[in-house]
């Protein structure tokens, strides 16, 4: 049995290898969230529209995207970006890019979802009221079904999160990667791996906790 | 843009030179050969896993359905430590932590720790599934089965479990593709499995659009024959009279 010791993680060593790994993750999450349900939702408007030149699109975007591995698609747009404008790009910029177009695939799933739960008939009274498409949308279905969803894109959110691990792939200086350098250079790699797993533990366990919690306080409207 | 060379695939891997046939005999391997055998370790790794997840999965699954308040314990502490670690993470333990925390595990070729990190992984989302499944039949029917004089393993052998499964045969198969696409993350332990091989590929004939194309386009095609065959699966499986396999 290897005897274990944590005495080299002193807050010296933590702010100068995991802090700028966690803010990059933290970082990386919540501009994928954002950009991701904003894209997401015009995606889930593209498809319900009824125009097939919209429908088509956004559909085969929709599925190309949930049925390649992440791991391919982190590669692909690492690949395809420096082609398509020329000058190479950070492992960090791309990570960002390629995280807020995959997730508004999955985002645009679950809003597709919630505006389908709202029912015909608050469409309709909109337009009785001499609402445009916009206003209807905008001030009747989207709230509520954004309402409706919270919990559901939280929990995606937090899938999210997880995953922004494996921008290991492309070698992004990101939350994992943090740990996995200290634990190199302080040769700990055992120690590190399972602080980092405790970690993620940790915010990922608490966050669901949240989510459940509120689970239960939000009721559906229809 | 340069034009497509999806000749890449017929050279040696060592000296570049093109093999007339595209495949390597003797001793001579081609990117093509290569190719293959990294989708065959993809579908080896996901395939295992998938045998993994389903034992332990619904073990777990059903544990938690049990009367008894150590067991659903047991389950619910199992399914929120494997759901709430990344599964690259996972791997890393498996790969560098464990090994090192239990010396007779230290000659475990990386394949199988692979296998046992997707499939501890995956069995969490599954136990999910299969909790879910049991709850969502009519509790009347568990009662019906004790009360006919079934043990309790009984009642869930020829009970609860046949309904349960045909119910979360649609989320299974989804779980099942998400397998061959998680098995991606071998390549971070050296599993010479398909990203592994675009990666390498990549590097060393500069060809990445071909190589990319190649090994996404595998994972496609290995997912959506999983697709179908679970459809088939799931269509041979149907109760009479029952409307689909689920319905959700």
């Amino acid at each position: 049995m290897l005897a274990l010791d944590f005495s080299f993680l002193t807050p010296a060593v933590i702010s100068g290898y995991i802090v700028k790994g966690f803010i990059f993750s933290l970082q990386l999450t919540l501009i994928a969230m954002l950009g991701g349900i904003v894209l997401g939702t015009l995606l889930a408007l593209m498809r319900l529209s009824g125009r097939p030149w919209l429908v088509v699109p956004a559909a085969g975007y929709v599925n190309t995207m949930r049925s390649i591995p992440l791991v391919m698609v982190i590669l692909w747009f690492f690949l395809l970006i420096p082609l398509v404008i020329g000058r190479p790009l950070g492992a960090e910029i791309s990570a960002i890019i390629t995280f807020t177009l995959f997730e508004a695939a999955y985002y645009s799933e679950i809003m597709r979802a919630g505006i389908q739960s709202i029912s015909r008939g608050q469409v309709a009274a909109g337009y009785a009221l001499g609402m445009s498409y916009r206003q209807t949308m905008g001030l009747i279905v989207l709230p509520q079904a954004f309402r409706n969803m919270l919990p559901v894109l939280l929990t995606q959110t937090i899938i999210l999160f997880q995953d922004t691990s494996l921008v290991y792939a492309i070698g992004a200086y990101d939350l994992l990667k943090g740990f996995e350098i200290a634990g190199k250079n302080f040769n700990r790699p055992v120690e590190t791996y399972l602080v980092a797993a405790l970690l993620y533990f940790v915010i990922s366990f608490s966050l669901s906790m949240l989510v459940r919690r509120l689970q239960q306080r939000i009721a559906i409207v229809k | 843009m340069s034009s497509w060379d999806w000749q890449v695939f017929c050279k040696d891997t060592i000296d570049g030179e093109v093999v007339p046939g595209c495949f390597g005999g003797a001793g001579d391997v081609t990117y093509l050969d290569w190719l293959l055998s990294a989708w065959g370790w993809t579908l080896s790794v996901s395939a295992l896993a998938l045998v993994v997840a389903l034992a332990l999965g619904s073990l777990m699954g059903i544990l938690r359905t049990t009367p008894h308040r150590g067991l659903v314990l047991l389950g619910n502490v199992w399914t929120e430590l494997f759901r709430n670690i990344p599964l690259l993470v996972q791997i890393f333990l498996w790969y560098h932590v464990v090994p090192t925390l239990i010396p007779p595990l230290r000659g475990v070729p990386s394949f199988i720790l692979v296998v046992i990190g997707l499939g501890l992984f995956t069995s969490a989302r599954i136990s999910e599934q299969v909790r879910a499944g049991i709850q969502s039949l009519a509790g009347g029917q568990r009662m019906a089965g004790l009360a006919m004089g079934f043990t309790l393993p009984q009642t869930y052998r020829h009970v609860l479990l046949p309904m349960a499964y045909r119910i979360i045969i649609p989320p299974l198969t989804s779980e099942s593709m998400n397998i061959i696409k998680n098995s991606s993350v071998a390549f971070a332990v050296s599993i010479s499995e398909l990203t592994l091989f675009a990666l390498q590929a990549q590097e060393e004939t500069s060809r990445g659009i071909e190589v990319y194309l190649a090994v996404t386009g595998l994972y496609f095609v290995s997912a959506f024959a999983l697709n179908r065959a679970m459809l088939f699966v799931e269509n041979r499986v149907r109760v009479p009279g029952m409307i689909g396999g689920g319905g959700h």
